[in-house]
């Protein structure tokens, strides 16, 4: 029988056209069924992915929603001058929710110490953003390779006034026939990537040749060693007092909030080499740079149930 | 400015989904498969043993890559279908491991309509039970490829062939009388083991048969048969001003058969005819689209084609009618009965069905076809639908992605039914 090896081994065109069509089918979908769909962006590969699959979608068209940055205040400088580049040459409306302003009308706490992270905080900014505007469903960049209990989500997952996600109580979702139906103050979270894994979503940016921020490729940065977790030095991570700065070649395998994301030693450079590392990555993506899945076992989940991406 | 170009390779993906009764070792057995494939993360890994540990279990308890659900492993039980992927050289799989408990069929439903392979697993200690003719039935109803029944814990009853082939010779008897037979290829295994999953084992000598990825690498998904092109249109493309300003597009997927320039199409249900005059995929023009490629139709004439029409290629045979047949699973605890009203969407068609007559419920263990005046949750029967709108469907049986639909209840937007096209009435 054949040798079998690491997801990475194979390289899968037919997959990835499948994969390609399956989302532009849902993007499709969901953007004509509802009212005023919005498209989550965070300047990350997944949403920069999605967003490109958006704009093949309805070509020639222009995208016919807008895409919302929930912006923690918390940003790699890099990410937020891609989104904007992004944005002016795509000709995409984008919409800014800013968490720092639910800090100011007291609509969280932040916490304090330095090790706070406001990731969670941006649930609420989400939701409150998500009311504003009337929003009736979300698309988001959301894989379930990502983490188990997003392997449990529907592509197209129900939220109720609150905002909440029941895992309990999921719609059943038979074949590609999704149900938008909701009522008002309810909304709906699309995951067009949903049967993505990180491999893939690399073999598309490959592919398509994706702009990313720079920050995903090798760059020389100073950094602190945290919790097993590399993370950048300047902006919210302030060095403790038993923690040496140091200079490392690293790259970014997730991009969230510059609080809790960790870089990863890499001398990977362009996108070849990058595909090379994640087919031979024996540690997922979530697992070696984010604090805040770590903290528990059903962080996601219980996040989730927030109001969470 | 995006650049793209739709390419093509011959490495092909596998859909399969777990089915079978509780603790039977459906999570076991996929999270053995991802063990062994090497699809599992060092920090997954860990993950499992500390959480193994925290519930109490002795070793290492693999069901745990699946059941990521607190309450899930809080109980040792599967709530919710889990999606995992995992890829060979030859080929990806998209695993939908799915609950066994009878009050979960509809996630069951869920894992398994978009399968192409079910693997059945049965306990080879109790043998056959009435989860196991329940989740074979779904599975054929669904219309799945084959069925491989997997008879686990083969080491609780020391490899014993003959227990093996009761089992396996029960099962394919079952799947026979079926409505819509599937080809069963029966698997003594050890999940927990890992025997016959990847490798064949040394235990069962008398085996000759593959280990379980070895059938999966190697099956043949049934080949699509051409029966004509059609395309359930989502939504028009329609560029407000610029230089694509007269730009008029049919956004959808193609089903049935492939679509070139040049081809003629209906519209239906209008029946206006028009010549493909341009493709698009992925935003890039191409000359022809297949099954499941995304496109965009230009037509030569312009004519009125909207969402929830349907652009039929010559020789494409759909129905027109709004008088439908369908065999259903029932999803939701409010009982369907003749008289009750239901929202549809079947392709790209929303609309109200009204139940005209509950045709019969079939006994899941017996196949006996039952007379009764409504079905509940998770019953299996079929049913006449009323639509508001006419549909142009197939059979399901003959071309799922034009023959299915779902039933939602306008009471709260809960999806009700998933529904296979039996027959469509035409009127005299």
């Amino acid at each position: 029988m054949s040798a079998v090896t690491h997801t990475g081994a194979s390289s899968s065109g037919a997959h990835l056209d499948a994969l390609t069509d399956e989302a532009i089918t849902i993007i499709r979908e969901v953007a004509t069924e509802c009212e005023n769909p919005v498209l989550l962006f965070s300047g990350g590969k997944d949403s920069a992915v999605l967003l490109h699959l958006a704009v093949l979608a309805f070509a020639p068209a222009r995208l016919p929603f807008p895409v919302m940055h929930v912006d923690t205040g918390h940003n790699f400088a890099e990410v937020i001058e891609y989104r904007d580049r992004l944005v002016r040459d795509w000709g995409v409306r984008l919409v800014v929710a800013s968490v720092q302003d639910s800090i100011d009308r007291g609509r969280v706490v932040e916490d304090a110490g330095p090790r706070a992270s406001r990731n969670r905080l941006q649930s609420v900014t989400l939701l409150d953003a998500i009311a504003a505007h009337g929003f009736d469903a979300a698309f988001g960049g959301g894989r379930r390779d990502e983490d188990k209990a997003r392997a449990k989500e529907r592509i197209l997952s129900f939220r109720d006034r609150q905002g909440r996600w029941d895992p309990r109580q999921q719609r059943p979702e038979p074949w590609a026939l999704l149900n938008p139906r909701i009522r008002k103050g309810e909304h709906l979270r699309a995951f067009p990537l949903s049967n993505w894994t990180e491999l893939d979503i690399w073999r598309y940016i490959e592919r398509h040749g994706v702009p990313l921020p720079g920050i995903y490729y090798s760059h020389r940065r100073t950094v602190v060693e945290r919790d097993g977790m590399l993370l950048a030095v300047g902006g919210p991570v302030v060095p403790e007092p038993d923690e040496t700065p140091f200079v490392a070649v690293v790259r970014y395998r997730t991009v969230g909030d510059a609080s809790c994301t960790g870089a990863v030693e890499s001398e990977a450079a362009d996108v070849y080499a990058v595909l090379a590392e994640v087919a031979a990555a024996r540690i997922t993506e979530r697992g070696a740079t984010r604090a805040d899945d770590t903290f528990s076992e059903s962080a996601m989940e219980d996040r989730k149930r927030e109001g969470y991406f | 400015m995006l650049v793209t170009t739709p390419t093509t390779t011959p490495t092909t993906t596998l859909r399969i989904a777990t089915a079978g009764s509780v603790d039977d070792g459906k999570s076991t057995l996929i999270g053995r498969l991802l063990h062994d494939t090497k699809t599992v993360f060092e920090d997954q890994l860990q993950a499992v043993v500390k959480a193994s540990r925290r519930y109490g279990d002795g070793e290492t308890n693999l069901a745990l890559l699946t059941d990521g659900l607190r309450a899930e492993r809080e109980q040792g039980i599967t709530i919710d279908v889990a999606h995992r992927y995992f890829a060979t050289p030859r080929r990806s799989f998209i695993v939908a491991d799915t609950p066994g408990h009878a009050q979960y069929t509809r996630n069951m439903v869920t894992g398994a309509s978009t399968s192409d392979v079910a693997i059945v697993l049965v306990d080879a200690r109790h043998g056959v039970v009435d989860q196991t003719r329940r989740h074979a039935m779904i599975a054929g109803l669904l219309g799945v490829d084959a069925i491989v029944l997997a008879v686990n814990k083969m080491d609780l009853v020391d490899w014993n062939e003959g227990d093996f082939l009761s089992i396996s010779k029960e099962v394919h008897e079952f799947v026979d009388a079926l409505a819509h037979p599937v080809p069963v290829t029966a698997i003594p295994i050890s999940a927990l083991l890992g025997d016959n999953v990847v490798e064949r084992s040394l235990r069962s000598p008398w085996y000759e048969g593959p280990a379980l990825l070895e059938f999966l690498e190697h099956f043949e998904t049934r080949a699509h048969i051409d029966r004509g092109a059609r395309v359930h249109v989502q939504r028009v493309i329609r560029p407000q001003g610029g230089p694509q300003g007269d730009f008029r597009g049919h956004a959808g997927v193609v089903a049935g058969g492939w679509l070139r320039i040049g081809d003629e199409v209906t519209v239906l249900p209008s029946g206006q005819t028009a010549t493909v005059a341009a493709l698009h995929r992925w935003g890039a023009p191409v000359h022809e689209a297949g099954p499941g490629h995304a496109v965009v139709v230009q037509l030569a004439t312009d004519i009125d084609a909207a969402r929830g029409d349907v652009l039929v290629a010559a020789g494409g045979g759909p129905v027109v009618g709004a008088d439908v047949v369908v065999d259903v699973c029932w999803m939701v605890d409010r009982k369907v009965d003749a008289g009750s009203r239901w929202w549809f969407k079947h392709g790209t068609r929303t609309g109200h069905a009204v139940v005209t007559e509950v045709q019969h419920r079939v006994d899941p263990t017996s196949l006996d076809l039952e007379h009764v005046d409504a079905l509940g949750l998770n019953d299996l029967g079929r049913l006449r639908l009323l639509l508001s709108d006419s549909i142009v469907a197939d059979r399901y049986h003959s071309l799922p992605e034009s023959g299915r639909m779902i039933l939602v209840d306008p009471a709260d937007n809960t999806t009700a039914a998933a529904a296979m096209v039996h027959h469509v009435e035409v009127a005299p």
